[in-house]
């Protein structure tokens, strides 16, 4: 016979007077599991969505020159330096460690020449790339599909009198507007976009890039490691990261990470006074028992022991079937939540032994009050019959 | 020195403004191995007697000593272990755990021992079987009658070998013939040796007693030799 034995003994043959314990750190547990367990995913999911919504990364050739610049970065317009960007490059970034984190490549070249004698800014693209990299974009007409045809920003249509299927001459070359961008409110309003290969072939310059704009999914490897793996493949480039947007999306993630850990805290202390309104309950109920306990010689802290074994126990149980229920749970409501139809989650260990470790913690702390009353009731008082 | 020495008892139980003095003065001693009943009328003081003698309660004024160890000069842990090591309780409603079978319940003061589940065991048995309930080892405790609870009772305050049993109206939830038997087992433990100390106020009980204590409005009234001859050992 030993302590633990007094404890579960008392459990086993009385477990309906545990059962509400049990169920009310079970579903706090599970609610935990499930908040946490579904904000992780909809956070991944949210985080994917907002890292293909632009740039995070801009990569550029080192260069002191500012002749020209685009998205507020440096440009080798008129460079003095004479590395320079090339698509190879481009593949390269598609080569990294993290390659997996690499949603969308954008390679531009950049050109200053003269349309209808006015300097206008023409950006060669990738018009797939680019039209996947800007979904805010939003273009009246439609995207080009042959080499001869380009999208202008609304500025450029009011400055140079040009709408849409009119024709434009860029270095001797005739060009066809067939997409106008609506307003966007940023430089692309001011910009001639072209296929990439008409603007290397008409500026002479083969192969050569300005900049490349890439949007790398960060929600599971910090843009830092991307950036520093893609400024190993290309040492000639300069490569930042946009810190404005990426703090910008971090932010809304945190958001519904706080939310969900606001609402686990008040679930974990709902459960909490349960847990101790359940154990009060008990040492009031065995209040004769306790006064035997210390009548035939045990000591305070013997007392305790019991209650808080008893509290260990039921806790335990109550994590390991609350992490099975909330996992249950998140398997079921991720794919209402999100639009990748996520869940499928699969048996977390880390995660079971976050649960046992909540589940006791909530328990053994609940219990601290009621089991030093216990332990300090006194034996005649306990008895009565005495 | 007596084994027990009981020296100017005073014990004042508070109860908001009001007060009572349920021992007023006592003192008394004890010999080892014998058998005493203290008797007296409800309010008398004897429970609050047995209470302070067994540790459970603290006097207002006066000492208790046990084997020379001056009983509430012990601090709280102390005290447990002063209790576990030297007094056997026994009480009127049995105070079984009933949650734990007949062999826990007897082997219940030894779990805070050191001893081995196999040495636990061993002991409890040998006590089950010396109070005759060795085929209800295993029964819940509440499934047995009041005389065999009581013999579980008696056999868990005899399972550490204390030198001193305190029983509070022993046969108090007994028929007349089981509480024979309870008090001729109560006579058989002193007759090996145990100080008991026995709070009645059945007359026929009292004649299981070497001496008589008798209280009456908290003091020690009277005490009297008891006549044993008509009583089996």
């Amino acid at each position: 016979m030993k302590l633990y034995t007094i404890s579960l003994n008392n459990l086993r043959r009385r477990k309906a007077k545990m059962i509400f314990l049990v169920l009310g750190l079970t579903i706090a547990v599970s609610t935990v599991v499930t908040l946490i367990t579904v904000s992780q995913e909809m956070n991944a999911d949210i985080a994917n969505k907002l890292d293909e919504f632009g740039a995070n990364i801009v990569i550029v050739p080192k260069s002191d020159a500012l002749s020209l610049s685009y998205g507020g970065m440096a440009v080798s317009g008129v460079s003095l330096d004479a590395r320079k960007l090339h698509e190879s490059d481009a593949e390269q970034i598609r080569w990294i460690k993290n390659r997996d984190n690499i949603k969308i490549v954008a390679p531009k070249l950049l050109n200053a020449t003269k349309v209808f004698q006015r300097d206008v800014l023409v950006v060669g693209v990738v018009f797939e790339q680019e039209l996947s990299l800007k979904k805010w974009w939003k273009v009246a007409g439609r995207k080009p599909s042959a080499s001869r045809e380009a999208i202008i920003g609304t500025e450029v249509k009011g400055k140079l009198k040009l709408d849409l299927n009119q024709s434009f001459e860029v270095s001797g070359e005739q060009f066809i507007v067939t997409g106008i961008l609506e307003p966007t409110g940023s430089q692309d309003d001011g910009v001639v976009f072209i296929d990439l290969k008409e603007a290397q072939r008409l500026f002479g310059k083969p192969t050569e890039l300005s900049l490349i704009e890439v949007a790398a999914l960060c929600y599971d490897c910090p843009i830092e490691e991307i950036v520093r793996q893609t400024s190993e493949k290309l040492p000639g480039a300069k490569v930042v990261a946009i810190r404005q947007t990426i703090e910008s999306k971090m932010e809304a993630m945190h958001r519904f990470e706080h939310f969900s850990y606001g609402i686990s805290g008040v679930v974990l202390l709902v459960a909490a006074l349960i847990v101790a309104t359940n154990m009060t309950a008990s040492v009031n109920e065995r209040t004769r028992e306790i006064g035997v306990f210390r009548a035939i010689g045990f000591r305070q802290s013997h007392i305790m022991k019991i209650i808080l074994t008893e509290a260990f126990l039921t806790s335990f149980f109550a994590g390991a079937s609350g992490y099975f229920l909330g996992l249950g749970v998140a398997n079921i409501v991720t794919p209402l939540l999100t639009m990748n139809g996520g869940g499928g989650f699969l048996m977390n260990y880390t995660m079971l032994g976050f649960s046992l470790v909540l589940a006791v913690t909530v328990g053994l702390a609940s219990s601290i009050y009621p089991a030093y009353r216990a332990s300090q009731l006194d034996p005649t008082v306990a008895l009565r019959a005495l | 020195m007596a084994f027990i020495e009981i020296q100017h008892l005073n014990k004042i139980y508070r109860t908001g403004t009001q007060h009572v003095q349920a021992l007023r003065d006592v003192s008394l001693e004890i010999s080892q191995a014998e058998l005493v009943a203290v008797m007296g009328p409800s309010g008398s003081g004897k429970s609050t007697l047995l209470s302070l003698l067994g540790g459970l309660s603290h006097p207002n004024e006066g000492k208790v000593i046990v084997d020379e160890i001056d009983v509430y000069s012990l601090d709280v842990d102390q005290l447990a272990d002063f209790r576990r090591e030297y007094l056997g309780f026994v009480f009127q409603s049995f105070q079984l755990i009933p949650y734990l079978t007949v062999l826990e319940n007897v082997m219940l003061p030894l779990a805070v021992t050191s001893l081995s589940r196999a040495v636990q065991a061993r002991m409890a048995i040998e006590i089950i079987e010396r109070v005759g309930l060795r085929s209800n080892a295993l029964r819940l405790s509440d499934e047995l009658s009041g005389g065999e609870q009581q013999r579980v009772a008696m056999a868990r305050a005899l399972v550490n070998q204390p030198p001193i049993i305190l029983a509070d109206e022993p046969t108090g939830n007994l028929d007349m013939a089981t509480s024979e038997e309870i008090m001729q087992l109560l006579r058989k433990l002193n007759n090996d040796g145990h100080t008991c100390i026995i709070v009645t106020h059945n007359p026929e009980n009292a004649k299981y007693a070497q001496r008589c204590v008798h209280l009456r409005d908290g003091r020690l009234y009277s005490q009297t030799v008891a006549d044993l001859t008509n009583v089996s050992a």
